[in-house]
């Protein structure tokens, strides 16, 4: 146990046996996917005309909506190489489908339908149309298992998109939400904030919604106020997911050149993301500081 | 170990109860879910206990491990608790009118759960501390009806 939990000697074993144990998941997911079969394969021509008419119209927007993205993409691209920056906008994405299996209690895990052999790996980002969903904590064969961001275990760096202020947004064992720790009473939150990913961690790509804040309560005897946010992905209903192939380039070097100065004793303060509102994040960095 | 003699049934038994383990279920009620694979880990190892013992627990807790992803080996550890103290009990409890013989159960299986949470401890897994306890109380009360049906498959498989 202690070296599944420190080291990764154990992956080689977990993936095999997930991969024998594999059929006992379909058997389970089978009412789900035979139950979505058969309604595909009843369902009238008239339901799929309709079906196919809006579907049409919705693709003739999200078309006029992506001649406008790819204008911005170009002008976005152009600024930034006049700010001496790299751009990585073209993620390519991989399809998978959740199983509807249980998992461990208490975590919020997920078990998708795509595993090694459709080149999954470790780590890797969840979306949905939403938002972020999660990421993949272990691969077997043929599935592999994610851990959403609601999940204790898991935090996740954001930052509200108002303000610029970064946060680090941490699930809980009940409920579909998400809490942000650490954050000083006076900062500046406000109810219905977007949060979207900071992209520090270096795990997930820069920019993606997250959440939007829920409550904000100050207790003047804690020396944190309470943030909780509803996290924007469908979590409790969604059965498609995005799995984002490229791993978010040049952010770890960023990441690390920021550390090592830090680590020299430079202010923190003046690193990459100098559009960003100082005040707070001052307050926030000290904070964490003290932790 | 599985050969003959209803090898077949017993590992079929065990795979269905793995399979009752994940089938989803609304979230309210995933909390009452009963440890199924540890009930039927319980009963062959009282029925049969020159056949289904310790490693056969942590076989079972292993797969368990894996299909739930959780961390590979809490599961493994807290049957072959339970395997033990089932093979250990064996001969009073194969006497025991079906009521005692649930609360001998359920004191297995919170002994069970009690490894799982120092594990769990260890690892720094957070655990709402009470609703964690109830799989206990509901195989509690699943018991008779898993004792039946297992004996009757025992018996009609003349699995021995």
């Amino acid at each position: 146990m202690a070296t599944d939990y420190k080291k990764d000697y154990l992956t080689g074993l977990r993936t095999t046996l997930s991969a024998a144990l594999y059929p006992i998941q379909v058997v389970v997911d089978l009412p789900r996917s035979g139950g979505n079969w058969l309604k595909e394969t009843f369902s009238s021509r008239q339901q799929l005309q309709e079906e196919n008419a809006s579907l049409r119209a919705q693709n003739l927007l999200l078309e006029t909506r992506l001649q406008k993205y790819d204008a911005l993409l170009a002008e976005n691209n152009r600024l930034r190489e006049l700010l001496d920056s790299s751009s990585k906008v073209n993620e390519d994405v991989l399809i998978a489908e959740i199983l509807s299996i249980d998992l461990e209690p208490f975590t919020r895990r997920i078990i998708i339908n795509k595993g090694d052999i459709e080149g999954v790996f470790l780590e890797q980002p969840l979306l949905d149309a939403n938002g972020i969903l999660g990421q993949v904590v272990s691969i077997g064969a043929f599935s592999s298992t994610a851990m959403l961001i609601t999940d204790p275990s898991h935090a996740l760096p954001v930052q509200s998109l108002r303000t610029g202020a970064r946060a680090i947004a941490v699930g809980i064992a009940t409920g579909n939400q998400l809490k942000l720790e650490h954050i000083p009473n006076n900062a500046d939150i406000k109810i219905g904030d977007v949060l979207v990913t900071s992209g520090l961690g270096g795990r997930f790509p820069v920019g993606y919604p997250v959440g939007t804040i829920t409550t904000f309560e100050i207790d003047p005897s804690q020396p944190f106020a309470k943030v909780s946010a509803k996290p924007n992905a469908d979590i409790e209903h969604v059965r498609e997911v995005l799995l984002v192939r490229n791993k978010p380039p040049t952010l770890n070097i960023e990441h690390t050149n920021e550390l090592s100065e830090e680590l020299s004793g430079e202010p923190t303060h003046s690193i990459v993301d100098d559009e960003q509102d100082s005040t707070v994040i001052d307050t926030l960095d000290n904070q964490d500081g003290e932790q | 170990m599985m050969g003959g003699r209803g090898g077949f049934t017993i590992l079929l038994s065990f795979a269905v109860a793995i399979a009752l383990m994940i089938v989803s279920l609304p979230s309210w009620i995933a909390w009452a879910r009963p440890d199924w694979l540890a009930l039927a880990l319980i009963y062959w190892c009282i029925a049969l206990p020159h056949r289904i013992g310790i490693f056969s627990g942590f076989t079972a807790g292993l797969a368990l491990d894996v299909i739930r992803g959780g961390l590979l080996g809490q599961y493994a550890a807290a049957y072959t608790v339970i395997a033990f103290l089932a093979i250990k009990l064996h001969r009073r409890m194969r006497h025991f009118p079906v009521w005692q013989q649930a609360l001998t159960v359920f004191l297995i299986l919170l002994l069970g759960q009690l490894t799982i949470l120092w594990i769990k401890g260890i690892i720094d897994e957070p655990v709402p501390i009470l609703y964690y306890w109830i799989p206990s109380f509901t195989g509690l009360l699943v018991w008779p009806v898993v004792f039946i049906v297992l004996r009757s498959i025992r018996r009609n498989f003349h699995v021995q």
